[in-house]
């Protein structure tokens, strides 16, 4: 069971307060993209084992949107953020680097 | 391979059971094979063995990172059907039922496979039409099912309260010849048969690496050393977006975990497999007695093998509405397997990005019942370069928008 804080709301309640909404930081593509760059907006996930961003709904409390840094192996938390933004904070990024020493943001796909 | 019958338990009962010998090769590496095959799952395996039976490739590897069906092949809940709606589905998933009717004949090693029949459960009128329009596909499909209505559910069921208190049971869709096999004995059997063609099974062997040269596969890493090959399949369920990942290139895949739970042993109360997908749960009964009940996917990403407790609770309400009587069982253990979902429901066996490399995954909740199949079309792929069992579920479906939607027929996981 995942507990997880909304930033939007600042409550912090357990994971059936919350829903899963994949991948986070996807960039977009549209008309005039090649195939192959809407295929990989579409479709393809890096879906890691180890350090994953990705998006949740405070869904039975605010219903706004935001993200997550999660760990997929061990489902540690390591921070949630505001959904505005295209790539995971410095503070999230720092605690990232504490707990995996070694982990580099170079491995997140673009 | 010493074969197996009645005869041999007779003559090894006067002996003391001494001269039986080990069911496969506890196999080491070599330097080099034709084929590698990574994962020792049951479409892994599978596609080994129809590799040398139908085509003589027998230079072959299977390598495990853990032990042979510890993966979603030792977790899952065993319902074997092929009542799916698009033709492709129908096919592959019919091929693989029918092969599991012969498949204890043809290893020599018993599967159990027991076809008591599965009914999924129209319990909207939603369901109603989609399962009415799934009966008529298959009938055009040549696959077996029938659409009945609610007093032969009864008939068939005599547990199930047919007027639960949120949703009514309206009617179901019935195929007689589906039902359920012995998990661990389907990948026993396949590496017993594979080892005895020559090929090594080896565990405790993970790959870690994937080589190439010029875009083409020259072998893999593993933690027991480098081992080369001329061709790869990447057959590991949950882990293909990992592998994938070694390989460079991603896959339309998200890993999530699926839960299961069976019960303490009762006596024999449920003599065919029912699903409720409105509601999220499906039952069956083992032969040891045991209730085996199995739900939906957990929503987030995860390889930890072991899920939320909340959808274990939510799966069991939704069966205590359904069966009544089984409010008062305990459950005995409960277990978690990592699948391997695509957005269409339905599996990839493909070629890849990278020469020599093939992939047979996105099986998700549902691919034990697909194992022969599946190993079937991925060794002719891998054989000839082209399966017509597995040409509509290449990767290229997914630029070209040619999905093979089956979430109506997936439904709940299983
Ligand atoms: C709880 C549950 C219930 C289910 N119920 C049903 C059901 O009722 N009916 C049905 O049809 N299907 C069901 N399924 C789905 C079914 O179990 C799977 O689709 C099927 O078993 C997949 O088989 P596989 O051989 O592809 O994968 P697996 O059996 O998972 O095998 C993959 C193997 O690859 C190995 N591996 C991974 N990474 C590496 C590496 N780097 N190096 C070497 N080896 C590696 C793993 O250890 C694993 O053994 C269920 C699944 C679960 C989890
Ligand atoms: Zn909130």
């Amino acid at each position: 069971m995942l507990i997880l804080t909304c930033p939007n709301c600042g409550v912090t309640a357990e994971e059936t307060e919350f829903h899963a909404g994949g991948e986070a930081h996807l960039k977009r593509f549209g008309p005039g993209s090649s195939e192959e760059e809407f295929e990989g907006y579409l479709f393809m996930r890096s879906n890691p084992k180890g350090v994953h961003f990705e998006r949740w709904r405070h869904a039975y409390g605010c219903g706004k949107w935001f993200h997550v840094a999660r760990d997929t192996t061990t489902l540690e938390v390591f921070g949630s953020y505001s959904a505005q933004t295209t790539e995971p904070p410095q503070d999230i990024l720092d605690t990232i680097e504490d707990r995996r020493p070694g982990w580099s943001p170079a491995e997140r796909p673009a | 391979m010493k074969k197996y019958s009645a005869f041999a338990v007779a003559r090894e009962a006067m002996r003391h059971h001494t001269g039986w010998n080990r069911a496969w090769r506890d196999a080491q590496p070599k330097k080099r094979y034709d084929v590698i095959i990574v994962g020792a799952g049951g479409h892994g395996l599978a596609t080994a063995y129809y590799l040398g039976k139908n085509f003589g490739i027998t230079n072959v590897a299977i390598l495990e990172k853990g032990w042979l069906g510890g993966g979603n092949t030792g977790r899952n809940t065993t319902i074997i059907r092929s009542n799916y709606l698009q033709d492709p589905s129908a096919a592959i998933y019919e091929k693989a039922r029918s092969l599991y009717e012969t498949m204890s004949q043809d290893l020599n090693y018993n599967v159990m496979f027991s076809p008591r029949g599965v009914i999924m459960l129209a319990q909207t009128e939603h369901e109603v039409r989609g399962y009415k329009r799934t009966a008529h596909a298959n009938a055009l499909q040549g696959v077996k099912t029938e659409f009945i209505g609610p007093e032969r559910v009864k008939q068939l069921v005599p547990i199930i309260d047919l007027d639960g208190p949120r949703y009514p049971v309206l009617g179901g869709l019935w195929q007689a010849r589906g039902g359920t096999a012995r998990h661990d004995a389907v990948a026993w059997g396949y590496a017993r048969a594979c080892s005895d063609m020559g090929m090594d099974v080896i565990q405790k062997c993970e790959v870690t690496g994937i080589r190439q040269e010029g875009g083409k596969v020259t072998g893999v890493s593993t933690n027991r050393g480098d081992i080369d090959c001329d061709k790869l399949g990447i057959v590991v369920a949950g882990h293909s977006g990992h592998l994938a990942d070694m390989a460079g290139f991603r896959l339309p895949i998200e890993s999530v975990a699926l839960q299961a739970l069976v019960s303490e042993p009762i006596k024999p109360c449920m003599d065919v497999v029912v699903m409720a997908n409105t509601v999220h749960g499906y039952m069956s009964q083992s032969d040891k007695g045991e209730m085996v009940i199995g739900g939906g996917t957990d929503g987030y990403n995860n390889y930890t093998q072991r899920g939320s407790f909340h959808h274990i609770e939510e799966t069991v309400r939704a069966l205590i509405e359904t069966f009544p009587m089984i409010s008062r069982l305990k459950m005995l253990r409960q277990w978690g397997g990592i699948v391997d979902v695509t957005g269409d429901r339905s599996p990839i066996l493909s070629k890849t990005p990278v020469e020599g490399v093939f992939v047979n995954c996105g099986w998700g909740t549902g691919g034990f019942k697909a194992i022969p199949g599946s190993g079937w079309g991925m060794a002719e792929l891998m054989a000839k370069g082209h399966s017509p069992l597995t040409e509509a579920f290449g990767l290229n479906r997914f630029r070209e928008g040619r999905f093979i939607d089956e979430s109506v027929a997936a439904g709940v996981a299983h």
